[in-house]
């Protein structure tokens, strides 16, 4: 049926279009292929080569050097870590408990709160005035100054009060007729049918959570409580050989400061990249999930 | 019937209001269980969003810790006007509006060139692989995207140093430190600034383009009178989402990025706000800056958004 006409011109720009794209798909992948590949390099190997995209001189010495001989780099892993955990589950309980209701325009107070969250969007105390009711709330230095102030905003609320609103009515009536409550009603009926919303946002909020940086250098000073990625930062602005002080524990091997940075940077980059398919899978679909109308 | 209406007025209004409390409690009652849920989530925006408005008055006082915000001294509009006249107000209003501006120049219209471009290819998992690539770069922290520029551009033996057979400093140079800030937001976010105008390209009737090819329009035709309005929408709206973030170039890329070297470039008003409210302390003046920025980011959504409805499309609101 359809009679397919080749025009040189055609093929050319396909060509190019297509030559032009993979270029920038390189560009985005191949910094961390060779960071990882100097990573597991041996430094006197890494001296030689330039540019490499496999390791040469294949050896684990850095990396054993920045989790065991100093204890800030792998300390600040198991903040990082719990950290990602505990605020995962923290935004996903307070967005969808406070989402729920407010899928409900007949609520009691709906249109005050509403224009309540709507505000924060566009206008905000900003950085200092927040900075001092932090304080003077008595939560800096602690973890709840990194956890509890974002454990809700307006953008995510939106999302998901908008996705709730798509689910089927009808589900709810039943349950009422049946005697459950809201509660339950949210609990056992409502979440169950949330998994691709709460799929979407686990991950964005764990790669938020994973990647944050300033919350921590604004509210905690104590060098204990530190995730992986102010350690990194550290690592780059010192200009010492040495991570710091307490990397220096006497052992016999210290890699050059290049090869620890591109430990660290593996270190801070891989669990993104480890669960970067499904992230894929997710995201693309959460970012239009919020449009979905009812 | 108005003299029939105000004599019978004061009985009626009682019992409305009886009656519309009686109401009120019966609606509360009904919700009790929904606005139990609301309330942790209310909580936290009024304790950490409307608390910190309330605490900008600390830019009309001369703030101090021990004071509080009741007691402090108040100085009205001193340190608007302080730093009105100051010389950092021009440098970074300079600085600020040139990040904003090559912004919108620059780093906006990418995404829609590139998901163009992606709309082009005819072999599906080519376009898979090119989208997969592309979209990494967002979900890595700027730490970690610092890192890696300081260790590919900056070391005098780097990579790139290598390459091109150089030997200097790239970030250490105030003449094209703003464009390797703008080159970092562009890897950073131009692929994954694709997907909503992919999404919208979806969405575009297929019917369109084939009675356009009926018509006898080829490629460029095609994409410029049905894949360019199809997309229009979506453009306006990234658009003033844009503009309002306009004053907010890069806060932590910048932070991560500057050096003294290049400071006098590269300072904007949420740099320098950091700079002298938690480094020097100076609660009140930082306070007063970072307000004066709010304000104009403000104007700019509400006037953009204007101007969008002028054109004939959706407005933000």
């Amino acid at each position: 049926m359809k009679k397919k006409k080749f025009h040189f011109s055609h093929t050319l720009f396909n060509g190019v279009n297509m030559v032009i794209l993979l270029i920038m798909g390189l560009t985005c992948l191949l910094p961390f292929i060779f960071v990882i590949a100097a990573s597991l390099s041996s430094p006197e190997e890494l001296i030689k080569y330039n540019f490499i995209l496999w390791p040469k001189g294949f050896t684990l010495d850095s990396y054993k050097y920045v989790l065991c001989s100093t204890d800030s780099v792998a300390r600040s892993l198991v903040v990082s870590v719990s950290m990602t955990i505990l605020g995962t589950i923290i935004n996903l309980a307070f967005t969808s408990f406070m989402a729920y209701p407010l899928s409900h325009s007949n609520l009691f107070g709906y249109k005050v709160i509403m224009k309540l969250v709507t505000i924060t969007l566009v206008f905000g105390g900003g950085m200092i005035p927040t900075y001092l009711i932090i304080s003077a709330y008595g939560m800096l230095d602690s973890f709840s100054s990194v956890l509890i102030p974002g454990a809700v905003s307006a953008y995510n609320l939106i999302v998901f009060v908008s996705f709730f609103r798509s689910l089927p009515k009808e589900l709810e009536e039943a349950a009422k007729i049946d005697g459950c409550n809201d509660l339950g009603i949210f609990f056992k009926i409502i979440l169950p049918l949330s998994t691709p919303l709460l799929a979407t946002f686990t991950l964005m909020f764990a790669v938020g959570h994973w990647n944050s940086w300033f919350d921590y250098v604004l509210y905690i000073n104590d060098g204990a409580k530190w995730p992986v990625q102010v350690i990194l930062r550290n690592i780059l602005a010192s200009s010492n050989s040495a991570i710091g002080d307490t990397l220096m524990m006497g052992d016999d091997y210290v890699p050059p400061q290049d090869v620890v940075r591109y430990c660290v940077i593996v270190v801070a980059t891989l669990p993104i990249l480890v669960i970067y398919p499904f992230l894929q899978k997710y995201f693309t679909k959460g970012l239009t999930l919020g449009s979905v109308k009812g | 019937m108005s003299a029939s209406a105000k004599a019978a007025s004061p009985p009626a209004e009682r019992s409305t209001l009886s009656e519309r409390m009686r109401k009120t409690m019966k609606h509360v009652k009904r919700d009790k269980w929904l606005l139990l849920m609301v309330l942790p989530g209310l909580a936290i925006f009024i304790l950490f969003r409307y608390v910190p408005m309330f605490g900008l008055i600390a830019a009309f006082e001369d703030y101090k810790a021990y004071l509080g915000f009741f007691r402090s001294r108040w100085v009205g509009f001193t340190h608007f006007a302080t730093f009105l006249q100051s010389p950092n107000f021009l440098q970074l209003l300079r600085n600020t509006v040139l990040f904003g501006f090559y912004k919108m120049l620059f780093v906006f219209p990418l995404p829609i060139i590139v998901a163009l471009m992606l709309n082009e290819v005819r072999i599906n998992w080519y376009k898979r692989v090119v989208q997969t690539l592309i979209y990494i770069p967002h979900f890595i922290s700027w730490v970690v995207v610092a890192s890696l520029t300081v260790t590919l551009f900056a070391s005098q033996d780097g990579v790139v140093n290598n390459l091109l057979g150089t030997h200097t400093n790239f970030l250490a140079n105030p003449s094209s430190f703003r464009a390797e800030i703008i080159l970092q937001q562009i890897w950073k976010e131009t692929g994954w600034g694709t997907i909503l105008y992919l999404a919208a390209l979806t969405g575009i009737d297929p019917q369109l383009y084939e009675a356009a090819e009926i018509d006898g329009a080829g490629r460029w035709k095609k994409m410029w009178h049905v894949t360019l309005p199809g997309i229009r929408g979506t453009v306006a709206i990234l658009f003033i989402l844009g503009m309002g973030s306009f004053l907010n170039t890069g806060f932590e890329q910048l932070l991560l990025m500057l050096n003294p070297l290049t400071h006098s470039v590269g300072d904007v008003y949420d740099t320098f706000v950091y700079d002298i409210g938690i480094n020097n302390g100076q609660l009140s003046y930082s306070t007063a800056i970072g307000l004066f920025k709010s304000v104009a980011s403000l104007i700019l959504i509400i006037a953009s958004n204007r101007i969008v409805k002028k054109l004939g499309e959706d407005g933000l609101y």
